[in-house]
């Protein structure tokens, strides 16, 4: 196709495209004015029926629950068909390049001592507020995804201070593995005792706790919240380890 | 009896939260702008980096806290950095030197 004849159509797609895009926006509510039902009664409910007042967090691991499971295990998924793929990846590379030499004798670029003091600095807060995250989902705006992440975070800073080496020794993708696995199966398991001692699947078994709104309530949104949190934790780390462990070895193979 | 209760209504918005909202949306609309119209790859991530913090910061303006901290977390820490390190590996790729020259 010709460029003009392209940008031709181009143009009558894109006038079209806009027009229903301009059709569609004016038949939206007023920007700030919510119309359902939905918000107000979660609003209205969560208290009353988890005691919690971490209300997204509620929606999330109580009313739809059995969703955020699946969502869950999309994440575990993903991680786990990366990993298998990267591993695949490395084997070959330590093959051409001759085996085991490559990974012992892999070399990092040398950390500045600012990155590394800064990186060591931020590692602690960083995971306490990662912890804090993904234990307080029944009370605050907070929660396992989010809690994981940051805790993953707190890792990626050892990395950053050039410790990658150090924790690569002890083999962290053996632990990763199986943390990232039990973490998965810690909600999965909730929802199974809710079938067994409530009848339905992710029924509330724990006792809601007395003061609303305390770390101790919700029933069973801040054990879920718990593993939701070491699982992403996991999963990412396992993601970025990958990703980290496929540089470093092809550095190495390329310095040898 | 919780579902009878018509009088709730959100709370109006302020002006200046509203001016807030608009400028933080203009300034999401000039990042995201700002992401596609750089073409190095590694300046790539790090604008892009900057543009999840904004957004994060406009969630957080709209009263979202709990999307606020998950693109933070996702948006501005965890995808640049595989981004990032997805292209410290391949330009690693032996042979891909000879092949800009």
């Amino acid at each position: 196709m010709r460029p003009e004849r392209r940008l031709l159509f181009f143009v009558a797609a894109a006038a079209g495209f806009a027009a229903f895009l301009v059709w569609g926006l004016t038949g939206l509510p007023a920007f700030g004015h919510y119309r359902g039902p939905y918000g107000y009664l979660i609003d209205r409910l969560t208290v009353h029926y988890t005691h919690a007042t971490g209300l997204v967090s509620a929606v999330n691991f109580f009313f739809r629950g059995f969703d955020t499971v699946g969502e869950e295990f999309i994440l575990f998924v993903a991680a786990t068909g990366l990993a298998t793929v990267m591993r695949g990846l490395r084997e070959e590379e330590n093959e051409v390049s001759g085996g085991e030499a490559v990974s012992a004798g892999v070399s990092v670029p040398r950390t500045s001592d600012g990155v590394r003091t800064l990186a060591l600095l931020l590692t602690g807060p960083t995971l306490l507020i990662g912890w804090w995250l993904t234990t307080h989902a029944q009370t605050d705006p907070s929660g396992g995804f989010q809690g994981g992440a940051v805790m993953a975070t707190a890792v990626v800073l050892i990395y950053l201070a050039g410790e990658y080496l150090k924790l690569r020794r002890a083999d962290p993708i053996v632990v990763t593995d199986s943390v990232e696995a039990v973490g998965a199966a810690g909600f999965a398991i909730v929802g199974l005792f809710g079938l067994v001692a409530g009848g339905t699947y992710l029924a509330e078994v724990l006792p809601l706790g007395k003061h609303i709104g305390a770390v101790n309530a919700g029933g069973t949104i801040p054990l879920i919240s718990l593993c939701v949190g070491v699982e992403v934790m996991a999963a990412f780390l396992l993601v970025v380890s990958e990703f980290l462990g496929q540089t470093l070895v092809l550095k190495g193979a390329l310095d040898s | 009896m919780i579902l009878s209760d018509a009088t709730f209504r959100p709370p109006t918005t302020a002006w200046a939260g509203q001016l807030l909202e608009v400028v933080l949306l203009v300034l999401v609309a000039a990042a995201a702008t700002l992401v596609v119209l750089t073409r190095r790859p590694q300046r790539q991530v790090v604008v892009l980096s900057g543009y999840g913090l904004l957004l994060s910061l406009l969630f957080f303006a709209l009263q979202a806290p709990d999307v606020t901290l998950s693109e933070m977390t996702v948006g501005a820490v965890v995808l640049p950095l595989v981004v990032l390190l997805t292209i410290s590996k391949l330009k690693m790729q032996p042979g891909r030197e000879e092949e800009k020259k």
